[in-house]
């Protein structure tokens, strides 16, 4: 064996030991959800056990998890969709008429990202309480897009900018009106950028829990505020609590590997790349 | 205010395109305003409400009583042992979770910078965590992993022969630090890797030329690359650090005592569970200007980088 391939061999070895370890929580939450409630608080851990759906059909049943997914993705389509009809104009008039004060601009969004949820907790709860907002559906996507916006238009300011202009230029000479070119030339070639700032926004969103937790209830609760509800009866339903908590990050943990590198992007606002 | 062409100088280079055909200039105001309206509310409105309930006896359970008290609930603030003991728990949780994600965070990017076998896939399960919503990171870890008697870890130590830990009691801080980090260490990871894969080869093979071993590769090329992707990471991660919340509410809720109360779930307790709006803004206030001291770097590290 030459010394190179057995280098790569011991390389392999520890990432795969280390991303099992890292990942051995998730898996063995994964398996938990197919266990019965017996086996899932047998010591020593079954490994092997007798598979059973039972779990995800008693969540459904008893709890209504499907009303809470529901929540969820009303809340965090809702406001990626409100953050992107806000944001798009912005970025665009950002990237393409750029003043001696876009910059400024810019950093002025990153800084509203430094606002403490926490500090403005009161303020909010008692103007949700006197709106009649509390534990609705709107009144959680509207805070998940102000939340948001920053990070929205931030990165499709970026993807923007990638944009090459000649191509917008000569839509232009074509005598293509602003609203045309933003329609039917930018929107069209910056369509990954958009998706994957959309999915950050869906990921972001769907992950949310100081918010949820402190506006909603049993009504409008998403699922961060639902799974929140398994903490009280300690050690008994640890089988349903895997089964809800594999449903509930299936989807975001999907988006979430489709999109790994423009996340890094729109996480540290563009200065790692 | 925001047109395009209009105020530029006679010879200088067009910022932009010249405007569409027929002369006219694209005014660009509107298209910004309803963000930049909607973010200044946000931003603005909710703080200086903070602020005037800060100096104001204001408690929901008696409705009416509202009333200017100047300083009072800083001083009941300052006064109250667990603005102290959530100050430092607050300290305690950024610290650790700093140091665990940025150095094993570093060593993890090496690691799946190499060439290995199914890299892909093993960077998937690795930056997994980061995906997870908080609550259920949270229960998984309290309930199947670290419960005293019929958790994964107790199951692991006793069969090794030590004595198991309840770690919710003995260890509250620790606990949720390790699940803090469990979340975190991904995002480090996931960001230095991507810093390093930046790195031009070139430099690499010209140390190796220059018979640069794999320890000085890692302190004198390495290293200083991933300088600014670790500053960006130090600064993201503590604004979000700073804010932990769900973690606490579903594991401890606080306790023991005041064992794992950090600030924001200090000013939660004063505010949803003490209805004392005047003490919870105060200590909002004081949270959001620990936050921007954290911010005014994160700013001036950023904007060096925008290119508009």
């Amino acid at each position: 064996m030459n010394k190179a391939l057995r280098r790569k061999i011991i390389v392999t070895a520890a990432a795969w030991a280390v991303a099992l370890v890292i990942f051995f929580p998730i898996l063995w939450m994964f398996f938990t959800g197919f266990k019965t409630e017996v086996d899932a608080v047998a010591v020593p851990p079954h490994i092997f056990f007798h598979p059973t759906v039972e779990n995800y059909v008693a969540v459904q049943e008893r709890a209504d998890y499907l009303k809470f997914f529901w929540n969820s993705i009303v809340v965090s389509v809702g406001s990626t969709l409100l953050a992107l009809a806000i944001a798009v104009p912005c970025a665009y008039a950002m990237a393409f008429f750029p003043t001696k004060r876009t910059k400024d601009t810019l950093v002025w969004m990153l800084s509203t990202k430094a606002l403490p949820a926490v500090g403005v907790l009161v303020p909010i709860y008692l103007i949700f309480r006197d709106l009649g907002l509390l534990d609705t559906r709107t009144g959680l996507l509207i805070v998940y897009t102000l939340v948001n916006l920053p990070i929205v238009c931030w990165m499709l300011f970026s993807f923007f900018k990638e944009v090459p202009r000649e191509v917008l230029e000569a839509g232009r000479m074509d005598g293509a009106q602003p609203r045309d070119e933003l329609y039917h030339l930018l929107l069209p070639l910056s369509l990954p950028g958009i998706a994957s700032t959309s999915l950050l926004a869906i990921i972001l969103s769907w992950n949310e829990a100081f918010w949820s937790l402190n506006l909603t209830a049993a009504n409008a609760a998403p699922l961060t505020a639902f799974i929140a509800s398994f903490s009280s009866p300690e050690g008994l339903f640890w089988a349903k609590l895997s089964a809800a908590s594999t449903m509930a990050i299936a989807p975001i943990l999907i988006f979430g590997w489709m999109s790994q590198r423009q996340l890094v992007r729109g996480l540290t606002f563009g200065a790692v790349k | 205010m925001e047109t395009s062409a209009s105020h530029i100088q006679p010879g200088a280079v067009p910022p932009v395109p010249l405007p569409v055909p027929g002369g006219r200039s694209v005014r660009t105001g509107p298209l910004k305003l309803p963000a930049i309206v909607l973010l200044l509310l946000w931003s603005v409105v909710p703080l200086a409400m903070t602020l005037w309930f800060s100096f104001q006896h204001y408690n929901l359970l008696n409705p009416g009583e509202e009333r200017w008290v100047g300083f009072e609930n800083y001083r009941f603030l300052v006064t109250d042992p667990g603005l102290g003991a959530a100050i430092g728990n607050t300290l305690l949780i950024v610290g650790s979770v700093l140091v665990i994600t940025v150095c094993f965070g570093t060593l993890l990017a090496v690691l799946f910078d190499q060439d290995l076998f199914g890299r892909g896939v093993a960077r998937v399960l690795m930056i997994a965590p980061f995906f997870v919503m908080p609550t259920v990171s949270a229960l998984i870890w309290k309930n199947m992993l670290m419960h005293p008697a019929n958790g994964v870890i107790s199951f692991l130590l006793t069969s090794v022969g030590l004595e198991p830990i309840d770690w919710f009691s003995q260890a509250p801080l620790a606990s949720i630090i390790i699940i803090v980090a469990w979340q975190w260490l991904p995002f480090a990871a996931l960001i230095l890797l991507t810093a390093i894969q930046a790195l031009d080869p070139e430099r690499k093979e010209a140390a190796r030329m220059d018979g640069a071993g794999p320890f000085s590769m890692f302190f004198f090329i390495i290293i200083p690359h991933l300088a600014r992707a670790i500053s960006v990471v130090v600064m993201i991660e503590t604004l979000f650090l700073l804010a932990v919340f769900a973690e606490i509410f579903v594991t401890t809720a606080g306790g023991p005592g005041l064992a794992s109360t950090n600030l924001a779930f200090l000013i939660y307790r004063y505010a949803l569970l003490e209805y004392d709006v005047g003490a919870a803004s105060a200590g909002g206030v004081l949270a959001i200007v620990l936050a921007n001291v954290v911010a005014a770097f994160l700013v001036r590290a950023i904007a060096k980088n925008i290119e508009a």
